[in-house]
């Protein structure tokens, strides 16, 4: 590999190369294979990228070619994304579980002549939709299992193609080294797609600058140095596992671990105890609730110890970790409860020695971000999109809270829109929009600022940004006040006895609210209290479920008065549905996110009758059972006025 | 020894590419009687080198006993067992063992208080030569050899894809998951011949799909010698290159799963035969 040292660090291959120099024989990566931790030193895998470059050059990858890889969070495929980089290619990760026609659609679109693919059923989708791909010449499989008798013409294994560049090295060297040094950092890192919940996928174009600045930035906002580690098991298509495992782990050179397969994630976390991850508030959410599930089933010790201790940790854990004043006791106390509860418990869920912890993506409820905290463990929530390279705000350590996403990110400026939406400009902002000129000047204006989609606000005396709601969901009341239905939502979800919700108040006086109950949760709430009920719809209309929710309807009111533009979102009447919302019905989208427009139409006289003040109202629903049979129900529905806090109330 | 006058059958490649050499086992004229009840009566079919051989037939057909014939466990009244060229005489347990045949049980037989990987190790058994002093020390060569047959069961491990469950106590998996494992466990004694006694029964279709997907992939990779017995006829049609079809300890059929399916004698006895 070629690095003169006068050359400035502003590319992936330069900064592997840095390292290969600097720091030869520390792991640059791992891998569990075979039941052991298999490793590769900064050396090693400079050299496995060398010699994959040069059989990249052997088989005629051009610069500014786009070379396509597919697979699960492997070594040897972060190497091909540093190969295609050295050559002056552009590497485009796919989703590996996506189906063969999403597949074909991206790879047509950046017309990729090379394709680096895991293993068979990768090879077999792009091989169902070869027709398609008019440009494909090569495909390069990593794990040959189950392909002996596929036709070679296209196939080439991975590793044969390594021993071909070596082979050839005398003669492709030169080339190699002349592309290496015609690189700036300009010039594209990856090609990343974004998932794309509306129209095709779109091409975001990030720069060497674009990725490498962030990545600079972002390190040293918390702290990351070489001796971290990471555990890489999110999709390598996703901008997050891009900076996270090529980026950052370039820059400062920590070390980037992949699971064994996607079956045994939380054990290599377990086994590896990394210092810095990231995870979605699902995953979070998933293993509390497996946490609470275990210790229901444990001995009553355990149960009590649990019980208390968790308790504690949460009134004084959050603190400690933020470095605020605790007193002694205090903090006796919770060392003992570390050493019996907290500790065992962190190093069970693989989490003992994280340093630094992010959840984004969605909102994450504070009762499952607390309880991380007060264990101990710093997680905090950033807010990004692949446009940004990521980093659009984050929060810094000692200001943690559940319902902000941070202050903006070192290099970031932010602006708010009139309509809410929030703007951003920053090192990191993407080159374009590949083949799609019209998308990014609609989103990227000449100024370089960039549009969100998303409606926020920032805090006058923190600085933290706040985001509400996606920009075009949210609307405005008949008194001009910002009417955001997901935020609200969001926050009567949290319940567990609520499962899903719709508000409605868009250019009304007052919000209303449509609730589903949790069956699971409510149901195992009336079993304990002795609450007989045949189906869902007699549960949802028991007079003590109704004073449930209305205590949680008037719990979410008292939040939402403390925030002054979003106090005018607070609800004034619901009901709680005769039926579940359900994707069969169309009013739930595939995925469970809820159809506005399709809920609007279908229960028009419950709005009706919500806004026109009745107390209940009958109504027949039809329904439409999963053999594609309709019927329908009836039912009559009590609707309850809720209190709502004045704003006045809370200033006084 | 006597060399079977088969065994120079020309190699043929299949549809799909793999090579079937010559006669691996080859039964000649086999009865089978407990008592006065025959279970097999004058059977004869060979057994080629990388094919994947199917047993099929209704139930009591005899296809388990023609599977304890196979392996040696039990020994034919009549008739003549080649193998691997030579006829193959009565056997004591530990030259069954050593034959170089693995099977798997239509009721699995794994150890259910061990985890997968020592069920799978326990196949690695024959292959261990070491005595048990310098294994308790676990000192040179014994140390060795463990190391190598662990890096073996951990080559299943992955090609079976169960590696969330390595440390499991089998007792704890779900039934789908245990044939998957006695597969590996089979698979880990390296047999020239391996035996499947109805891998598919009592699975989903989901579950059927790996466990074929397995199977091929075992015959592909390792050109592993495979004779299964199965029920699910769908599965044996797309998985076998030559079936037996047995009826009442008799032979009613064989050939390619095409010839089969077209077989009169076989259709009467799956669907029975109208009285008029």
């Amino acid at each position: 590999m070629v690095s003169s040292p006068d050359r400035p660090l502003d590319t992936i291959p330069r900064l592997v190369a840095h390292h290969a120099q600097n720091r030869p024989d520390s792991a640059a990566f791992r891998e569990k294979e075979f039941g052991i931790w298999q490793s590769w030193s900064w050396r090693q895998t400079a050299s496995e990228i060398d010699a994959l470059a040069l059989g990249f050059l052997d088989i005629g990858v051009n610069a500014g070619d786009h070379i396509a890889i597919i697979g699960r969070n492997r070594p040897y495929l972060y190497w091909a994304m540093v190969a295609a980089q050295s050559v002056g290619a552009i590497p485009v990760p796919l989703y590996q579980d996506a189906v063969a026609e999403e597949m074909a659609y991206v790879i047509e679109h950046c017309s990729a002549r090379f394709i680096v693919a895991q293993d068979q059923e990768q090879v077999d989708k792009i091989i169902d939709v070869k027709e398609e791909l008019s440009g494909v010449e090569q495909i390069i499989f990593l794990d040959p299992r189950g392909m002996r008798k596929y036709e070679r013409a296209l196939l080439t294994e991975y590793s044969v193609l390594q021993a071909q560049g070596r082979e050839n090295e005398a003669k492709l060297r030169p080339e190699l080294d002349k592309r290496l040094a015609a690189q700036s950092g300009a010039d594209t890192c990856a090609m990343l797609y974004t998932s794309g919940t509306t129209g095709r996928p779109k091409g975001v174009v990030l720069s060497n600058d674009n990725i490498i600045m962030t990545s600079k930035a972002s390190c040293s906002f918390d702290g990351l140095r070489a001796d971290d580690s990471v555990l890489a098991y999110l999709p390598m298509a996703w901008v997050g596992d891009f900076i996270f495992s090529v980026g950052q782990a370039s820059w400062s050179g920590f070390c980037v671990a992949c699971p064994e397969s996607s079956d045994t994630m939380q054990h290599d976390l377990r086994e590896i105890g990394p210092t810095y991850f990231f995870a979605p508030p699902r995953y979070f959410e998933g293993v509390l609730t497996s946490v609470m599930i275990r210790m229901e089933d444990a001995g009553d010790l355990k149960r009590v110890m649990f019980k208390h201790f968790m308790e504690f940790a949460r009134t004084v854990g959050p603190d400690i970790l933020d470095g605020k004043p605790v007193g002694l006791g205090k903090r006796l106390k919770y060392a003992l409860g570390n050493l019996l509860v907290y500790g065992p418990l962190k190093n069970s869920l693989g989490l003992s020695r994280v340093r630094v912890g992010y959840t984004a993506g969605e909102a994450i409820g504070p009762e499952i971000f607390d309880f991380y905290r007060s264990l101990g463990i710093n997680l905090k929530q950033l807010y990004g999109q692949t446009e940004a390279s990521v980093f659009i705000t984050q929060q810094p350590d000692g200001q943690v809270r559940s319902d902000t996403v941070g202050v903006a990110s070192p290099g970031v400026e932010l602006k708010i829109a009139d309509n809410g939406e929030v703007f951003y400009r920053s090192p990191g902002t993407f080159v374009e929009y590949y083949k799609n000129p019209e998308s990014t000047k609609s989103t990227k204006d000449t100024e370089g600022w960039v549009a969100t989609g998303d409606a926020g606000f920032i805090e006058k005396d923190t600085d933290h940004l706040r985001i509400i709601d996606r920009a075009k969901d949210v609307g405005k009341m008949k008194d001009g006040s910002l009417f955001a239905p997901k935020y609200v939502e969001n926050k009567l979800k949290f319940f567990p006895n609520i499962l899903e919700t719709v508000v409605f108040g868009d250019g009304r006086d007052s919000c209303m609210a449509m609730i589903n109950i949790d069956l699971q949760a409510v149901g195992n709430w009336a079993e304990r209290n002795n609450i007989a009920y045949s189906s869902y719809q007699e549960l949802a209309a028991h007079v003590d479920v109704y004073a449930t929710i209305q205590q949680h309807v008037e719990d979410v009111n008292a939040s939402l008065a403390a925030d002054e533009m979003l106090a005018g979102c607070q609800v004034s009447r619901f009901l709680v549905l005769h039926k579940e919302l359900d994707a069969d019905d169309g009013e739930l989208t595939r995925t469970r996110k809820v159809r506005r427009s399709v809920i609007e139409d279908k229960y028009k006289d419950l709005i009706d009758a919500l806004y026109g003040g009745k107390t209940e109202i009958y109504t027949e629903t039809e329904v439409t059972y999963e053999d594609g049979s309709k019927g329908s129900i009836a039912a009559t529905l009590e609707i309850r006025d809720v209190r709502r806090v004045a704003r006045e109330e809370k200033a006084a | 020894m006597t060399v079977s006058q088969d065994a120079a059958v020309q190699e043929t490649i299949t549809p799909d590419g793999r090579t079937i050499g010559g006669v691996l086992m080859e039964m000649r004229n086999i009865t089978l009687r407990f008592g006065g009840v025959v279970a097999i009566e004058d059977i004869s079919f060979d057994i080629r080198q990388g094919e994947i051989r199917a047993i099929i037939g209704p139930n009591g057909a005899g296809k388990s006993s023609m599977l304890n014939v196979i392996n040696g466990f039990y020994h034919p009244q009549d008739g003549e067992v080649w193998y691997k060229g030579a006829i193959r005489g009565p056997m004591r347990p530990h030259q069954i063992a050593a034959q170089g045949i693995a099977r798997t049980f239509q009721n699995i037989a794994l150890f259910h208080g061990m985890s997968t990987l020592d069920n799978i190790m326990t196949g690695r058994l024959t292959h261990m030569k070491t005595g048990m002093l310098s294994q308790s020390v676990w000192f040179g060569r014994a140390q060795r050899e463990e190391t190598e047959n662990r890096a073996f069961a951990e080559r299943i491990i992955d090609f079976l894809e169960i590696q969330s469950i390595r440390k499991t106590p089998v007792g704890r998996l779900p039934y789908g998951l245990q044939k998957r494992v006695e597969l590996g466990r089979a698979l880990a004694a390296e047999p020239s011949l391996l035996l499947l006694d109805e891998p598919m029964a009592g699975m989903n279709v989901e579950e059927k799909e790996d466990m074929s997907r397995f199977i091929l992939d075992v015959n592909d990779e390792f050109g592993t010698t495979i004779a299964l017995i199965e029920h699910d006829m769908g599965v044996v049609m797309d998985l076998a290159d030559r079936v037996v079809v047995m009826d009442y300890g008799r032979k009613i059929g064989d050939g390619s799963p095409e010839e089969v399916r077209n077989n009169k004698a076989v259709i009467d006895a799956y669907l029975g035969v109208s009285s008029d």
